[in-house]
């Protein structure tokens, strides 16, 4: 083990050691010497891991043992009876928390498929040098910037199916005249994963921009020099080098897509009915509407399960491409 | 109580023994007098209140009246005004968190039963008796809905603030043309005329559905259908309602079955798919007061759903005001029935400046101060107002309110009444909206989640 007490500030090749630091060779440090490096690493780990504590797996535990309750909040005074495990089987017995769940699949599963297909088609495009590149590639990562709330909002007026630019523009190409993107049942699931697509699509771009750039240029030149066809070189030299990107754009979009709560509440607040209600708007409606702490807390541990397995089966592919 | 004491006022002093003469004497006189008035408001400006409220138009006449209260006893007024779709949801979470946000709270009539429940809202029986005022002064359906709970009882947390019912609004104009009138008789059989049964008014929306009219194409009805907070809910209780529809077989009971689901409940839910099935304008599936407004104003519709608070901006509205508009009372079918609007003033428990909260209510329910209100586009419910012999006749709407006020029903106003409510948004938007299964079957449905969350709370 390393004595702190010879750790010597050296200066880096150009900088100049501080008068304090570089004066009194080789005096004993007391404070540090005081503290074996255990001790030390302790202390300075403690207050990360207490806030931790406090802030993920406290409330974590708490979730879970709120779960198995008849715990409302907003009834501070009410006696909290232990349940078992009745909120669990009231949610898996319920077929309105399966709709919930598969429109949640629906929403992840597209989004995820469409958004990979364009991010990467754009970002080879980007990734060609041509004149405005810089000027398109920012132009295409407005969206991205934006509140996602701001987003939901204004694509209502978009999709408006008497004034709206997105009606007008659909008739304009089919002649089938107004639609309407959020009233109709079979639409209105299509209309949240246009706006996402239109939303994050930038980001897996960028994603995928980053892992085109990182490709050798030599790999290309020896494919050119074996004669290798534009399929066969996406095929065995792009997408391989950047599928560990293109995953971890997967990763990210699709966390963040199972728990997608702002846009969708803008823009349809879950409806026409419940066509559109995701499983984090009915979550947030249990929680904070119908105030059912317990039974919310119950489905939050559901979903929390669904991801936190689903993202470790992810990870583990993702490693395993990366090996 | 809007005297607030009075600082010492600085005077000029004539030298001791040096009597003063008369005409310095009354100036001083009138110097210490009008420094006292001048001083009474100003003791009382480091006192504020906050009152909150949902934004709409009847809040720009609370804030225009509050002046006066400002200037009677020197108290400052701020105001916490959130839109309607997001009215609960904030306020509901500032009670049951103990917020202090609010001294004063016109809350919604359904939240009667939690605030009194859980503590959130002060009784207010042993003021309004110290300060003799009297429930008797208002009306009572306003006072059952707004104030009391357990209802029927004489427990009080809330003086009646906003009388209001959910009405129509008609195109007064179209109705009045000769070619619409002669169209409307060659189709339907009979004189075209301002809807009293709901058959009248599928019959006249039908009518009206994608008619050209001045060269626009026009639709039927603006009517609520809104998912995410209590629209469709209000919408739909106005055709059950008149139908028979009721909550419980025995008041009291929760016995649901054969009440909620009941053949006339069946036909109302029906009623309203049909209505907006046919007659609505083109993308509105999520409509609440906001957008049937929008919808009505443009021309778009003949008809609109809407609450009673918001006919005195449509009378004076540029585009459809004057005698362009008519209003009328939501009409009958089995029995006449509208939905209850409205809401009661209450004082927050948490708040640090309840004698000035009361102080507030003291000066509102005064019978002068509740005729300016009215006159300034508040609904008020005192009957100085309302039994007023003028009262009638002094807007084209006051006389359907009246009719209105007197057949009201509200939603359930237990202290889990958002769950119930959730529940009731979720069903009905399913089957009016997605088109999903039958009305026998949403209302079935209904009964089940109602069922469970009585059990859950122990009312079952």
């Amino acid at each position: 083990m390393t004595d702190h007490a010879d750790i010597r500030y050296t200066a880096a090749p150009g900088e100049a050691a501080t008068p304090h630091e570089a004066t009194a060779p080789g005096r004993p440090r007391r404070a540090v010497r005081g503290l074996p490096d255990r001790w030390l690493a302790t202390l300075f780990v403690t207050p990360s891991i207490a806030l931790l504590l406090a802030i993920n797996i406290f409330p974590l535990i708490w979730t879970v043992y709120l779960s198995f309750t008849n715990f409302r909040a907003n009834q501070p005074g009410r006696p909290v009876e232990w349940i078992g495990t009745r909120n669990y089987e009231r949610l898996l017995g319920s077929e309105d928390i399966w709709g919930y769940l598969q429109a949640t699949a629906h929403f992840v599963v597209w989004t995820m498929l469409i958004q990979v297909a364009i991010g990467l088609g754009l970002a080879m495009l980007i990734n060609r040098d041509f004149k405005g590149a810089s000027f398109w590639t920012t132009i295409i990562l407005i969206p991205m910037m934006l509140s996602p709330a701001v987003v939901g909002t204004f694509w209502t007026y978009l999709y408006q199916p008497q004034t709206g630019i997105f009606s007008a523009i659909v008739d304009l190409f089919t002649g089938l005249g107004p639609i309407d993107m959020i009233g109709s049942v079979s639409l209105a699931p299509w209309a949240i994963i246009i706006v996402d697509t239109w939303m994050w699509t930038p980001y897996i771009m960028l994603l995928c921009l980053a892992g085109l750039r990182s490709i050798p240029d030599y790999l290309y030149e020896a494919a050119e020099v074996d004669r290798a066809g534009p399929f066969q070189t996406f095929w065995h030299i792009t997408l391989p080098r950047i599928l560990p990107f293109l995953m971890l754009a997967v990763l990210f979009r699709g966390i963040e897509n199972f728990k997608m709560f702002d846009m969708v509440v803008e823009l349809t607040s879950g409806g026409p009915g419940s066509t559109t209600e995701l499983a984090s708007i009915n979550l947030k409606r249990e929680a904070f509407e119908k105030w059912r702490t317990g039974y919310a807390s119950a489905f939050a541990v559901i979903l929390f399960v669904t991801v936190f397995g689903l993202g470790n089966i992810y990870v583990k592919a993702l490693n395993r491409v990366k090996s | 109580m809007f005297s607030p004491s009075v600082s010492s006022p600085t005077v000029f002093s004539p030298k001791p023994g040096r009597r003063s003469p008369a005409p310095a004497r009354a100036l001083a006189a009138a110097l210490l007098a009008g420094t006292a008035l001048a001083a009474a408001p100003a003791a009382a400006q480091d006192k504020e209140l906050t009152l909150c409220w949902a934004a709409w138009d009847p809040a720009n006449a609370l804030v225009e009246l509050s002046k006066d209260f400002t200037a009677e006893s020197g108290i400052k007024m701020n105001f916490e005004f959130v839109p309607w779709t997001n009215f609960a949801d904030r306020m509901l979470n500032e009670l049951n968190s103990g917020g202090q946000l609010c001294d004063l709270m016109i809350g919604d009539s359904q939240w009667i039963g939690g605030g009194a429940t859980y503590g959130h809202y002060v009784k207010l029986n042993d003021f309004f008796e110290k300060e003799g005022i009297a429930m008797d002064d208002f009306l009572p359906a306003a006072v059952d809905a707004y104030s009391a709970w357990p209802k029927g009882t004489d427990n009080y947390y809330a003086l009646p603030a906003m009388g209001d019912a959910v009405g129509w609004v008609y195109r007064k104009d179209w109705f009045a043309k000769p070619e619409i009138q002669a169209a409307f008789k060659e189709e339907v059989g009979r004189d075209l005329a301002v809807p009293t049964t709901w058959d009248e008014l599928l019959e006249v929306a039908k009518f009206f559905q994608g008619r050209e009219i001045d060269g626009e194409t026009r639709y039927g009805a603006a009517i609520y259908t809104e998912r995410g907070s209590e629209g469709i809910t209000m919408g739909v209780t106005n055709t059950l309602y008149p139908f028979g529809f009721k909550y419980e077989m025995t008041p009291g009971k929760y016995d649901m079955e054969g009440a909620v689901n009941s053949p006339e409940a069946v036909a109302a839910l029906e009623t309203y798919k049909e209505l907006y099935d046919c007659c609505t304008p083109p993308g509105h599936s999520d409509a609440y007061m906001t957008e049937d407004l929008d919808a009505y104003k443009s021309g778009q519709t003949a008809l609109q759903m809407n609450f009673f608070a918001f006919f005195p901006g449509i009378a004076k509205d540029p585009a459809v005001g004057g005698e362009t508009s008519g209003f009328f009372v939501n009409p009958s079918a089995n029995e006449a029935a509208s939905v209850l609007g409205g809401q009661g003033i209450s004082v927050v428990a948490y708040s640090d400046a309840q004698d000035e909260a009361l102080d507030y209510i003291k000066w509102f329910a005064q019978p002068e101060v509740q005729k300016k209100w009215w006159s300034l586009g508040g609904y008020a419910v005192h009957n100085a107002v309302v039994e007023d012999p003028g009262f009638a006749d002094s807007a084209p709407f006051a006389g359907e309110f009246l009719k209105a006020m007197s057949n009201v029903k509200d939603f359930w106003q237990e202290p889990i009444y958002a769950e119930l409510l959730q529940a009731m948004q979720k069903r009905v938007h399913d089957y009016v909206v997605a088109d999903q299964g039958t009305a026998q079957e949403a209302l079935d449905k209904l009964i089940e989640d109602w069922t469970i969350s009585f059990e859950d709370d122990g009312k079952l």
